[in-house]
């Protein structure tokens, strides 16, 4: 096998150029190509030239300056070393100007004396010339340099969803950018010892990346925050999985929160602790529409006081749930079930439920003569099973129906 | 090579119907059922992964030599085609909506999957009729015609009795059948008019404002009655518009408290997938039921936009129609004979 010099400078060219010219502008990228290139490269390089202009349309997952360090330092260093250690000395000062072309002008250029594309080289040589991976100085995707990327590839096995991840605005070039021994490991180790699952893991990382750039000793206080509130160890690691952001919020900004819902709910610690356990969202969520629930619960619906409490304690839910929905299922089951504010404070799931399944539940028992919600008469229905049970459940003991009747009852509404 | 989320993705072309429940908007229908059938299709296992050669660097102790560097080639699977890093394998699965239904209405609704869309432009453009049920309530007028909204006027409706809401009824149909033979740009006296008007084949050519080809009282227990419409190029506010107008006609006033659509074209009520069966499985199941239906519709379409040469397919329209009328008698038995039928009429100047 004889390969020859034009071959080797070919496959050179291309990672060289991009890794000497990776702080220069784009103008200069264009002009060096014409400038430093001999004829017979011209035309690879063209097309390389065109591949740098062409994607500036919607992101620049990796703009010159934001390469990854590892991708880009590993591989075309090694590929400078390479080239630097192997090939015959005229190359070798080729490599050097090019490299070094930010102090270059345009004169003597042409003075540089290249081999021959011709000359032939032996097979020892051939072998080892390495050919660098053909890395996109920037892309769409995070596709081309997960393969490369040690972060990257052991996010993946983590489970992240890095397709996902890319679809937000700069995380993709933010994850290309961190190294994985400085600072991702130190953050799963954290969480490890924080105590959530390893499973979990993926997951966090695909609601929240930003836990990876926030540091180390913030997470730590927020964390004995936390702890100084009596939230126990385990505690905290099921809301850090469920509501993965709660670790990058500052510390009053939480105390905050804690001693809102303590204040406007009027509940004691323990109890604070346990709807915030239970929906950890409530600490990383705007406070308003919240207020505006509580306001809407008191003053449109009239529950008093501790009816509010025990429906906030039963369904924390209801704080952040959709004021319009919340509307409709209330006017549907106190105007038109006629079922008082002291049973649906008993039974606050109903206002957690979907309210065409309660239409539709409602109207088929009425149809049948059997919608009866007063527990002090016989053949009561109580909320609790109107709402929750499954469809044939529902059919066989609370409407003494078939499934078929209650379909074919759905296509006459 | 075909996957197993290819093979079913492509069972899911076609149309099929659902019930859309009062209160929901049609858009919303049509992005769940876009959500579920992707979110099925997605399921699928991925693909096997992709095997990318790597040249691994061993170093050779016994050989000295700095020259005798072993690369190895070796297969392993790149992380660069993971469905992690790829991303789901389907992003978008076209589901179109054909005759619409406004949000207070409920019903028949017809969807197209995939290639379905085509032959949902044919069932759209076609003159399938549909029916209505409607539900109003006398004493009462609205400024949208519907129960749920502002009342402008109260009245009395003591005075209205079934037999007087039927002559009214009557003369709304008869004003709807003459705007139907204006529409139907037939001239009268020829031959092949008489026979379409005869086999009530007769419908508007082109654009037309929504005409009422049938219309009964069903049911009518003052304040409140029913009745069942058969119409074409109708919106849903025309229909509540129409129960004002008798309300009027009847020297009292009148609200819709429910517009239902039990059938569009050959798409039936029965066959309908209430709420609960808007899964990927049942869908699937309605489209395989439908099939026969999409491709009668695909069929007469494309007869109609080949009307230049229809010397020879008046026969084969002749031969649908006979098969239509069979698999449909049984709907022919129910309501007037002026409807429920695919076929386009022939256009006598083409033809």
């Amino acid at each position: 096998m004889h390969l020859c010099r034009r071959c080797v400078s070919l496959l050179l060219s291309r990672p060289l150029l991009s890794a000497a010219l990776q702080p220069s502008t784009h103008t200069l990228h264009q002009r060096s190509h014409h400038i430093l290139l001999q004829p017979p490269v011209h035309r690879l390089t063209q097309r390389h030239s065109r591949e740098t202009w062409t994607p500036c349309g919607r992101r620049n997952l990796t703009d010159h300056q934001a390469a990854s360090p590892d991708v880009y330092n590993n591989k075309t260093d090694l590929a400078e070393r390479e080239a630097e250690k192997h090939i015959v000395p005229f190359e070798n000062l080729n490599v050097h100007q090019i490299s070094n072309q930010e102090s270059l002008s345009d004169m003597g250029l042409d003075a540089v004396v290249r081999p021959s594309p011709l000359q032939e080289i032996s097979e020892e040589e051939a072998i080892q010339i390495q050919v660098p991976s053909a890395l996109p100085p920037d892309s769409f995707t995070l596709k081309p340099y997960v393969d490369q990327s040690e972060t990257l590839s052991k996010l993946v096995q983590l489970g992240v969803n890095l397709w996902e991840l890319e679809q937000r605005p700069n995380v993709g070039s933010m994850l290309v950018r961190l190294d994985f021994h400085a600072d991702v490991a130190p953050k799963l180790l954290f969480l490890k010892d924080l105590g959530v699952e390893e499973s979990k893991l993926g997951t966090i990382l695909t609601k929240n990346p930003f836990i990876l750039t926030e540091s180390l000793d913030n997470l730590e206080a927020r964390v004995s925050y936390l702890k100084t509130k009596k939230f126990s160890q385990e505690s905290v690691a099921v809301m850090v999985s469920k509501a993965p952001y709660l670790l990058n919020f500052s510390v009053e900004r939480l105390d905050n929160r804690l001693g809102f819902f303590q204040k406007q709910l009027g509940l004691s610690a323990e109890k604070t602790r346990n709807v915030v356990t239970r929906l950890p969202k409530l600490l990383c969520r705007s406070l308003e529409p919240i207020k505006e629930n509580l306001k809407v619960c008191e003053l449109e619906f009239g529950f008093r006081g501790n009816e509010i409490q025990h429906i906030v304690t039963t369904v924390p839910k209801v704080l952040i749930a959709n004021k319009r929905k919340l509307t409709q299922i209330f006017d549907f089951v106190h105007n038109t079930m006629d079922v008082p504010h002291s049973l649906i404070a008993k039974f606050p799931q109903v206002l957690n439920a979907k309210f065409l399944r309660i239409k539709e539940r409602h109207l088929f028992l009425e149809y049948l003569g059997r919608a009866q919600y007063q527990p002090s008469q016989p053949n009561y229905i109580s909320l609790d099973r109107l709402v929750f049970l499954p469809d044939d459940v529902f059919c066989s003991d609370v409407a003494l129906a078939t499934l078929e009747d209650f379909e074919r009852f759905q296509k006459t509404l | 090579m075909t996957t197993k989320a290819a093979r079913l993705f492509r069972r899911m072309d076609g149309l099929f119907a659902v019930y859309k429940p009062q209160g929901v908007h049609w858009k919303l229908i049509r992005d769940t059922i876009e959500s579920n059938l992707l979110k099925e299709l997605n399921s699928c296992p991925p693909p096997a992964p992709q095997l990318a050669v790597k040249f691994q660097l061993l170093s050779s102790g016994e050989n000295n030599g700095s020259k005798d560097l072993i690369l190895s080639p070796s297969m392993l699977p790149s992380l660069a085609n993971h469905p992690l890093v790829k991303g789901p394998q389907f992003h978008k699965v076209h589901v179109g909506v054909g005759h619409r239904l406004d949000a207070f209405s409920s019903g028949v609704l017809v969807l197209g999957v995939g290639k379905g869309n085509y032959v949902l432009e044919h069932l759209c453009k076609s003159h399938v009729t549909r029916d209505y049920t409607l539900e109003g309530e006398f004493g009462r007028a609205t400024d949208d015609f519907s129960h749920t909204t502002r009342v402008i006027e109260k009245t009395t409706y003591d005075h209205v009795t079934q037999d007087k809401l039927e002559r009214v009824l009557a003369m709304i149909q008869g004003a709807n059948q003459k705007a139907l033979i204006t529409y139907s740009q037939m001239d009268l006296r020829t031959q092949e008019a008489y026979e379409l008007a005869v086999k009530g084949l007769l419908y508007p050519h082109g654009k037309s404002p929504p005409i009422l080809t049938g219309l009964r009282c069903i049911h009518f227990n003052p304040p409140h009655f029913t009745l069942e419409v058969q119409c074409v190029n109708e919106t849903q506010k025309y229909l509540r518009k129409l129960i004002h107008e008798v309300g009027l006609e009847l020297r009292s006033s009148a609200v819709c408290s429910g517009v239902r659509r039990t059938r569009d074209g050959p798409f039936k009520a029965e066959n309908a997938l209430t709420r609960q069966h808007w899964t990927a499985d049942c869908i699937i199941q309605a489209i395989a039921h439908f099939r026969k239906t999409t491709r009668k519709i695909r069929k007469s379409g494309m007869y109609r936009q080949t009307d230049g040469q229809l010397n020879s397919s008046a026969k084969i329209q002749e031969q649908i129609r006979s098969e239509i009328g069979q698999s449909d008698q049984e709907h022919v038995e129910l309501t007037s004979p002026t409807f429920d039928r695919i076929v386009d009429r022939v256009a006598p100047g083409t033809g």
